[in-house]
């Protein structure tokens, strides 16, 4: 029994960390459907999602009276989470915007290059942000606030589920099911489709290809701001360089899934996050961060197109 | 137009015909990443040693010339910027690394180049016997780990600990083998020794372990940006027993990082702030007026470090690494605001370590301990 609890703890924990890999993968995904580039500067988006979040909250510390409760109670509850919710909706709409100047900036003057350039870009735009970061708010680690008050969730005997990672989960949970909207439900969504089957077909029927490649940066980054600012929730601590490894973990979560499938990006998220807890639960911590990359290379030799992808053939 | 022309010609004179410059140092810390926190306060420490000294008349009557690189608290930096002091900056004397792995990547290349080297904070034992050019100013890891083990023994009462241990970093490994051994030999018992790694930011799995083992007390030698987290997932998971580290604490960012956690835990350090003795007070008054911070151990450490090496050269009348290195040899009794340094025939320092508590968030002393 202890090693049922054991597993399940575990799994937990996995989960909760793989849904950040998946939010984050989705960004890499996305962009990866509709422009067939890697845009390596995702994963400093989602730290600017903590840092828009770190900047935004002490705005609304006093009105939502964050880091004053110490545990959730069915009267604070909603209170508590429109506060939270606020200060996320609001990031996710920084880095939207900050996704699209990106684009607009340093990737559109490059699609008709080779795509070696735009991809040397994203690099640079990473190293930029990163340094930027670094350079206006400082190098040193900041204590992210309080917004959520965080506790083991009571109720479930020797389980050990706190309330910072149900946050996570149930907030993943929310994000992947307004994205499914999004993409089968809206003609945005369809023009999404349409755009990664075949750019050229979709811009003679009448679609504004921009319009649509600045949507899904906005949504990716909208995506990578939420899973900066769950992080942050569940260990406070933020610097700019913390979305460097995340970042990289969450493309390999993509391409495990296959990249520029939707689901897939969810799906590997998941796995790279329940295999890193396994790994350093059987008691190789040391392995954690090397796992991932041990899942990438045993992917790309066989079977390169991911779990979910499917095999596109060179058009000749 | 003409001013800045006639500016910039007057600078092109001035650097040619000043062929002998001052005396070059070369300082490499960690400026930014993971331990800037502990980077800025060195080099502020250190600035304010060479501010003493050029006030003084600098070495061999030029004033010091210090060249602060930053290793971006990343493997393989420091080694690249030795390499830069030693065959481009030419270089009379090196300060620093900070932490003990950085270190580890400089010493080899200073011990090879003959230009001797002083870290003022890298306590893992190993790094001084790379080499007759290797000094530090600051004590070792083992006197931490001793130091550690018996406060929790008589202090704490404690008789079963757990030791979680951050493998990448050769200070916490160093530190934690000493705790292992004098802690079992003066009649503890280590339940379980759990390892994580720097750049983790969930430590629930080790410490779920921890909390089925119910210990006395759990000794932590880590660095303040994993310890705070640490400290708030395990109060977050209902572990009470006390915590015990070392001076990788040190640092007002574990408490706001760690908020409430901190409080009732335990570290060992090389200086407290609020040491009443004359020397401190005006230390600290002047890094305040300074820098409007109050001075931690690594600003106090640096500042030692700096100046022991500053007067070193100037009791060697040269600029010669050889001579250098036989005066930071023949240090004795140097007066510094961490306590009293004498360097050992080991090229190790001799001086005493203080013991601090976290109690609403402000550190308090406990008590001092000599060597």
């Amino acid at each position: 029994m202890d090693r049922l609890i054991e597993i399940v703890q575990q799994l937990v924990n996995g989960v909760s960390l793989g849904s950040i890999y998946a939010l984050i993968a989705l960004g890499y995904t996305m962009v990866y459907g509709v422009l067939r580039f890697i845009n390596f500067a995702h994963g400093d988006i989602y730290m600017l999602g903590a840092y828009s979040g770190y900047l935004l909250a002490p705005y609304f510390a006093h009105f939502f009276k964050f880091g004053e409760f110490d545990t959730f109670t069915p009267q604070n509850t909603l209170f508590i989470l429109s506060g939270a919710g606020l200060v996320m909706v609001l990031s996710m709409a920084i880095c939207a915007v900050i996704g699209v100047l990106i684009e607009r900036i340093a990737y559109r003057p490059l699609r008709q290059r080779p795509r070696l350039n735009v991809l040397i870009t994203a690099i640079g735009v990473s190293l930029f942000l990163q340094n930027m970061t670094q350079y206006r708010l400082g190098a040193d680690p900041k204590a992210f606030p309080q917004l959520i008050p965080i506790h083991v969730v009571g109720g479930l005997g020797n389980l050990t589920i706190l309330t910072s990672q149900l946050a996570i989960i149930l907030a993943t949970i929310l994000l992947l099911i307004v994205l499914r909207l999004i993409v089968m439900k809206t003609k945005m969504g369809l023009a999404m489709r349409a755009l990664s089957l075949n750019p050229t077909a979709c811009s003679i029927m009448g679609v504004n290809n921009d319009v649509v490649i600045s949507f899904t940066f906005a949504l990716g980054s909208a995506l990578a701001a939420a899973a900066g600012i769950l992080v942050s929730m569940d260990s406070p601590s933020i610097n700019p360089l913390m979305g460097n490894l995340p970042g990289i973990k969450a493309f390999v979560a993509a391409v495990l899934g296959g990249i520029g499938n939707i689901p897939g990006a969810a799906l590997g998220g998941l796995i790279i996050g329940i295999l890193e807890t396994l790994v350093v639960a059987i008691g190789f911590p040391q392995w954690r961060d090397g796992i991932a990359f041990a899942v990438l290379i045993v992917i790309l030799l066989f079977k390169p197109t991911g779990i979910l992808g499917r095999v596109e053939r060179e058009k000749v | 137009m003409l001013r800045r022309l006639l500016g910039v010609s007057a600078i092109c004179l001035a650097s040619s015909c000043c062929v002998i410059a001052g005396v070059k140092i070369g300082a490499v810390t960690c400026l930014t990443g993971a331990l800037s926190s502990f980077g800025v306060s060195s080099v502020q420490g250190a600035k304010l040693a060479v501010e003493d000294i050029n006030a003084s008349g600098g070495l061999l009557g030029e004033p010091i010339e210090l060249i602060v690189e930053d290793n971006g608290s990343k493997a393989g930096e420091a080694a690249t910027i030795a390499r830069k002091f030693i065959s481009q900056d030419k270089v009379a004397a090196i300060l620093g690394d900070l932490t003990s792995s950085a270190t580890m990547e400089v010493a080899p290349l200073a011990q090879a180049a003959k230009i001797p080297l002083l870290t003022p904070s890298a306590t893992n034992v190993a790094i001084t016997r790379i080499g007759n050019y290797i000094f530090r100013s600051c004590f070792i890891d083992p006197f931490t780990g001793k130091v550690m083990a018996r406060f929790a023994l008589d202090h704490l009462q404690a008789k079963r600990a757990v030791l979680l241990t951050d493998v990448k970093q050769d200070y916490s490994v160093g530190v934690s083998d000493v705790i292992r051994s004098y802690f079992t030999e003066n009649g503890g018992q280590i339940i379980a020794s759990l390892a994580y790694s720097s750049g983790d930011t969930d430590f629930r799995t080790q410490l779920t372990e921890v909390r089925g083992r119910r210990p006395d007390v759990i000794f932590l030698p880590a660095y303040y940006t994993e310890a705070a987290l640490i400290l708030r997932q395990a109060r977050q998971l209902g572990i009470g027993a006390p915590f015990v580290g070392g001076e990788g604490w040190d640092s007002p960012v574990l408490v706001q990082i760690a908020g409430k956690s901190a409080d009732g835990n335990y570290y060992t350090n090389h200086f407290s702030a609020a040491d009443p003795s004359e020397r401190v007070k005006a230390f600290v008054d002047r890094y305040r007026a300074k820098y409007h911070a109050t001075p931690d151990a690594l600003a106090a450490l640096w500042y030692d470090g700096a100046r022991l090496l500053f007067l070193a050269v100037k009791r060697a009348g040269s600029a010669d690494p050889e001579k250098i290195r036989d005066a930071l040899a023949s240090t004795r009794d140097f007066e510094g605001v961490t306590g009293s340094i004498s360097i050992d025939e080991n090229r190790n320092a001799s001086k005493p370590g203080v013991i601090l508590t976290i109690q609403n968030g402000e550190t308090r002393m406990v008590q001092q301990v000599r060597p």
